[in-house]
């Protein structure tokens, strides 16, 4: 009885979940440039448009871009934050680990306020790179999270023998954190990196009118024409999004990063 | 190794590029808005420095008041609806086997990594006359005929809990994993039905939990923008829009800055009422 009830609460929650994403795949393989479900017909032809149209393609490449640079950005900032705040007895150095999660923590709106009032006075407003700078601001949070977390569980003793053999700062961190940290490095990586490609009002308030990233281009295709060609670009960003996450199931442990990454919130 | 005070110059050297980046590209952004927020606007978009008043005082009044209430309602009602239908599922999904976990967590922070553009795209075409769900109840012999069932407040709920859903359960699951299984069999043993165990054990056991959760997802539905737009009336619009509009469409960025301070203060509070109430389930 209890199970019955169980799987059927699951299998409600499941269909909840996917019936946008059936929809979304369904009216992407239209033969017509129609927005019918279910499909007329069947074409993979919008994957195609996504990238031989050049408004598509070139939406893409800035949204790939963007996330490939501000992911690296934010862990260029998390990890000797993360690093540092694991090696030093320096309590008020918190406060900048503090400073890492405000910004993911609050409406994004405000951030995103935030970061056009100070492009539009510092005078380079709409230059593509402040997207990059502000995309790693916000989701700083991220890496610093996973890296945190990574540190905690490094066996001090470990660090402590490499010491006693005479290793310096320099050598322990290559040879012993380094590796250690690795795994929590390319998690935090990519949960920044598939959060950065599917951002919207940050990046619009930033470079939304030099530059078009992908949920931009969907929102502004939404508003003046609607084609099968945003359905496809959905499933593509659902399946990068899932083959991530999968692969740091795969080679992480994505329980125990997910258990961090709540309490780390609150 | 044990942690170690810093001493020289050297050993602060990896926290300046963070501290550095954090303190240019957060903080100064953050100082610049709140004096924005005083500045007195000009005419044609332009803004000059002051110290006014005028922008909160045109923020507490009637229309803008408005939409603040009803964007506190808004995240209020996805809240409830989510730790509602989160809090089970989350419990039993911790009780399952950890593959099946794992399949589910990739697949909820698939779905967390949604755009809110697609969501909003999503459930537009669900709710469509011509390509949505009415359609399968037409075919079903539910319904007469296929009908839209968007813009409509529904509409923006339903939108917001399913982009709010999988944050939740993520939100509940550490408290959830390490919740100590004996208590709901001691209550089992004792003779109580599952469903019976779930209320009157779990859910008082982690009363703090929920408390901390519905004020976090509250602060998450808070921000939504497009959803409100694209599934909803105008006057379903919530704050972040109408910040947005001013800062982009009015050019009035000194009144966009004074409702994003006063949302700041409201989501600050909340934050503050989260801390104490972590506080207080430690004590307990």
């Amino acid at each position: 009885m209890t199970a019955v009830f169980r799987n059927f609460y699951f299998f409600v929650i499941a269909l909840f979940l996917a019936l946008p994403l059936i929809v979304v795949a369904g009216v992407s393989v239209n033969q017509k440039q129609t927005l019918a479900f279910p499909p007329e017909g069947f074409s993979t032809s919008w994957y195609g448009e996504i990238f031989l149209n050049p408004e598509w393609r070139n939406a893409l490449v800035a949204s790939v871009t963007l996330a490939l640079l501000s992911a690296a950005l934010a862990v260029a900032i998390a990890l000797p934050l993360a690093w540092f705040l694991w090696r030093r007895v320096a309590p008020w150095a918190s406060i900048f680990q503090l400073l890492g999660v405000a910004p993911f923590t609050l409406p994004p709106v405000i951030t995103a306020l935030g970061m056009l009032t100070f492009w539009a006075t510092a005078g380079f407003y709409g230059q593509p790179w402040t997207a990059v700078v502000s995309h790693a601001i916000f989701f700083v949070t991220l890496p610093l999270v996973t890296l945190s977390l990574g540190f905690t569980s490094i066996d001090r003793s470990l660090v402590e023998a490499a010491a006693t053999m005479g290793a310096d700062e320099r050598t322990i961190f290559r040879t012993v954190v380094l590796p250690l940290i690795l795994p929590y490095i390319v998690s935090g990586y990519a949960f920044a990196f598939v959060l950065s490609l599917n951002e919207y009002i940050v990046a619009y308030m930033t470079v939304g009118f030099t530059m078009e990233t992908l949920p931009i281009k969907i929102f502004n295709a939404l508003r003046y024409g609607y084609t099968p060609t945003m359905a496809s670009v959905t499933v593509l960003f659902v399946a990068t999004a899932a083959v991530i996450f999968g692969l740091v199931a795969r080679f992480g442990d994505l329980p125990k990063l997910l258990g961090a990454m709540a309490s780390d919130g609150k | 190794m044990r942690r170690e005070p810093p001493k020289t110059f050297g050993d602060y050297a990896p926290l300046l590029f963070p501290a550095g980046m954090l303190t240019i590209f957060f903080v100064v952004p953050f100082g610049t808005m709140i004096a924005v927020s005083f500045f007195q606007r000009q005419q044609g978009g332009f803004y000059t420095p002051a110290f006014v008043f005028d922008n909160y005082a045109r923020f507490l009044s009637g229309f803008f008041g408005g939409v603040l209430g009803f964007s506190l309602m808004l995240a209020i009602a996805v809240a409830v609806c989510c730790v509602v239908l989160a809090l089970p599922f989350t419990y039993l999904l911790t009780r399952m086997a950890r593959s099946v976990q794992v399949l589910w967590l990739v697949a909820l922070l698939s779905v967390l990594s949604l755009s809110e553009v697609i969501i909003g795209f999503a459930w537009s075409t669900l709710f469509s006359r011509t390509a949505g769900i009415t359609n399968i109840l037409v075919a079903l012999g539910v319904m007469s005929e296929a009908k839209a069932l968007t813009p409509s407040f529904a509409a923006v709920l339903t939108g917001m809990v399913y982009q709010a859903f999988p944050y939740t359960v993520l939100v509940l699951f550490p408290a959830l994993v390490r919740l100590d299984p004996t208590l709901t069999e001691a209550a089992r043993t004792l003779g109580a039905s599952p469903l019976k165990a779930f209320f009157t054990v779990v859910v008082p056991a982690l009363r703090n939990t929920i408390t901390a959760t519905l004020i976090m997802v509250f602060i998450f539905a808070l921000g939504s923008y497009l959803l409100p737009q694209l599934l909803g009336r105008p006057q379903h619009w919530t704050l972040s829009v109408l910040i947005t509009d001013q800062a982009i469409y009015q050019s009035n960025m000194p009144f966009a800055a004074a409702m994003a301070v006063f949302l700041v203060l409201v989501t600050l509070g909340l934050v503050a009422l989260t801390v104490v109430a972590g506080r207080r389930g430690e004590a307990a």
